[in-house]
């Protein structure tokens, strides 16, 4: 099977990026996902769907990310035996995936890990929450058991476990590091501790209301997920928002990525010993946040990108203040990257740690900034430009180190070229109207809307039910393809280097375990 | 090491003045409240039960210069063992139930707890069901809330003062 012969028989499916669609069976879909890796393609999700009621079957969606286009690959199965061909071994994320969709759907692949990796024991292992005929309300005792973490053995080895509740302000997940004497020889996360049920909660809204939802899968990527959202359900619509609304957005999203960005500088320097560095670039941090106060209403941009447009129509004078704060903000970024480059101790503790190989990189699907800093171009705003990236493009930050210090340029670079971006827009903001009203939306349409936040491409993909209501949504986090890098970049590391590689990563908990 | 010195020298001091206990005056300031109560400082652990990281974001958020929570001898400690404050966000997810019963076991008593958030208040936008437990009262005790998505870090500080001075908590973010 060849990429022409898939073109040939795809349908479009609306979205804000290319997207085609094609529905295989068994044998097909997997031949299909083994040109895709051929192809240098990245799995960036799995998704199953419960079609019991509609004609009897099961369905398993995977999403390949080309430079070019978003496939996505579908496989129905009956109802009375839901067994798909593993992608394992083709592309290390799958197992995570599969089982996600196994815990959630009771949906298999043929092969692969079979442990359960959202499911801690909170529902039995006979309930699938994501069913239709489950009740969503219904909650059950937890039923802890341990879980089979692959042991390693030898003289000297010995385990720290650590998680799911860490030492500082972050979220939940397990770490089990094995090591000999400081160095990392594994470690194995277990994530899912911040599941909460967003999908199966998705499909008791309306469509209306499910960028609210979306926007609080994962909060410091309240901008990304949201306007993925809407994307997805304007596109299903064919609803063109209005160019100020348009533009609104992107400023929100670069001052999203802004805003982690300058966290993560500070939190690096903070890592590494140089505590001067939290407290200069969280103090910019917080500039930014109380401007975007004064811009958008609020210090964090949740529920801004609503269907249709945006929610709040900045005054010209508060844009006026942002973009001479944002001209400050610029100013002190280079500064202060000088001291962070001539720091020879900072340095020191940055270079050749947490490296990662770029063909290592390319094999896992690296996303996003992990990805540029392992010299891999990966960026949608430039691969698959939407307005109003199709007219204002960014240079993509791209470092081939691999390191940390390789993530932490990244972010140097991604810092000034977003505040370039927000220039350029607050120098010249469409006027005019910044919502319009969505159609109704028949049954049964679908949608795909994806973002590169500032972790990666997001996406979500919706599919519409009666009554205006969302028959399912996923959502889809870059976090899930990065943390399997984590766990390679750490080996042979100190595990006192752990947090400062942890945070040159800074992935998602929460929007992973959805 | 000039450049840093200098830098850290024209940056100056950016801490602002914290809330006050409940109708406190200036003469009566957070340290000297927080002293009375406890000799020298408030240790707070905080766990994330769940949340979307944007509470998170807004505790963090205390320890830069603006908000300076250390200053006024208020820190974060590693362990519940060291804790008399546990600040926790929810939703509280059914994979998280038995490790936040874990933690505030693990606290000695005295202790506060503080909600933080409209998921850890009451639910949120994710509610209960076969993942969620909703609020952090319905699985342990709570002093306090702190509602807002997310709440701000000064409504966060000023539920931090009220309750450990025993005032009527705000509510609000």
């Amino acid at each position: 099977m060849n990429l022409d012969t898939l073109e040939q028989e795809a349908v479009r499916v609306p979205s804000n990026v290319a997207v085609s669609c094609i529905t295989f069976g068994a044998e097909s879909w997997l031949q299909a996902a083994d040109a895709m890796q051929q192809a240098g393609a990245v799995l960036l999700t799995l998704w199953g769907s419960d079609d019991r009621d509609r004609d009897g079957h099961f369905r398993i969606h995977a999403a390949y990310l080309m430079p070019q286009r978003l496939w996505i690959i579908g496989h129905a199965m009956p109802s009375d035996s839901p067994v798909y061909p593993s992608l394992s071994r083709l592309f290390p994320v799958a197992d995570r995936l599969q089982r996600a969709v196994r815990d959630l759907l009771g949906i298999h692949a043929d092969g692969g890990d079979d442990r359960p990796w959202l499911r801690h024991g909170g529902w039995p292992a006979s309930v699938f929450p994501l069913r239709r005929d489950v009740d969503p309300a219904h909650a059950h005792a937890v039923q802890s058991s341990a879980y089979p973490f692959v042991h390693v053995s030898g003289d000297g080895v010995h385990e720290i476990p650590v998680g799911p509740v860490h030492a500082g302000t972050i979220e939940p997940g397990h770490f089990r590091f094995s090591l000999v004497g400081e160095k990392v020889l594994r470690l194995e996360q277990r994530l899912g501790y911040a599941h909460k049920g967003v999908a199966k909660r998705f499909e008791s809204m309306r469509l209306d209301d499910g960028h609210r939802l979306a926007a609080r899968a994962c909060g410091d990527s309240t901008v990304a997920f949201s306007w993925a959202y809407c994307s997805a359900l304007e596109s299903m619509n064919a609803t063109v928002v209005p160019p100020r609304a348009v533009t609104l957005r992107a400023l929100a999203l670069e001052l999203e990525r802004v805003a982690n960005h300058l966290g993560d500088l500070g939190a690096l320097g903070n890592d590494a010993g140089l505590a001067f560095g939290q407290t200069q670039f969280s103090a910019l941090k917080e500039r930014l946040l109380r401007q975007n106060a004064e811009v958008f209403g609020q210090r964090y941009l949740f529920d801004l990108v609503v269907p249709g447009g945006v929610a709040k129509d900045p005054p010209e004078r508060a844009l006026v203040a942002l973009s001479s704060e944002l001209s400050d903000i610029k100013r002190e970024v280079n500064e202060l990257r000088v001291l962070y480059t001539n720091h020879a101790g900072l340095q020191d503790r940055l270079q050749g740690t947490g490296y990662v190989d770029p063909a290592q990189a390319r094999t896992m699907g690296a996303l996003g900034l992990v990805a540029r800093a392992c010299g891999l171009a990966r960026d949608l705003r430039v691969d698959l430009p939407w307005p109003p990236y199709d007219k204002f493009l960014p240079t993509v930050a791209i470092c081939a180190d691999g390191d940390v210090a390789a993530r932490l340029q990244v972010r140097f670079d991604e810092v000034l070229e977003s505040l370039r971006l927000c220039s350029q827009w607050l120098g010249d903001m469409p006027a005019g109207a910044i919502c319009v009203d969505l159609p109704d939306t028949e049954p049964g349409q679908q949608g795909i809307g994806m973002i590169e936040g500032w972790r990666g491409p997001v996406l979500a993909a919706v599919e519409s039910g009666v009554n205006e209501g969302i028959r399912r949504c996923h959502i889809h986090d870059p976090s899930w393809q990065n943390w399997l890098l984590l766990e390679r970049a750490v080996l042979d590391n100190i595990v006192a280097d752990f947090p400062l590689i942890n945070k040159s990563f800074n992935l998602s908990y929460s929007g992973h375990d959805g | 090491m000039f450049d840093i010195l200098s830098r850290i020298r024209r940056t100056g001091r950016l801490s602002e003045t914290g809330p006050q206990a409940g109708k406190a005056t200036a003469s009566d300031p957070l340290q000297s409240k927080l002293h009375q109560t406890f000799g020298r400082a408030l240790c707070i652990r905080q766990v994330d039960a769940g949340s979307c990281n944007g509470c998170e974001l807004e505790i963090q958020a205390l320890g830069n210069p603006y908000y300076n929570l250390e200053g006024s001898g208020i820190h974060f400690v590693a362990s519940p063992r060291h804790a008399d404050l546990l600040l926790v966000t929810g939703p509280v997810s059914v994979n998280m139930e038995e490790a936040l019963k874990r933690t505030y076991q693990a606290m000695p008593k005295p202790k506060w707890v503080i909600a933080v958030g409209d998921c850890g208040a009451c639910g949120g936008i994710f509610g209960t069901s076969y993942a969620s437990r909703g609020s952090v009262g319905n699985i342990i005790p709570v002093d306090a809330m702190v509602n807002g998505c997310p709440p701000s870090p000064t409504a966060l500080m000023q539920a931090i003062v009220d309750v450990t001075t025993g005032m009527p908590q705000s509510g609000q973010g």
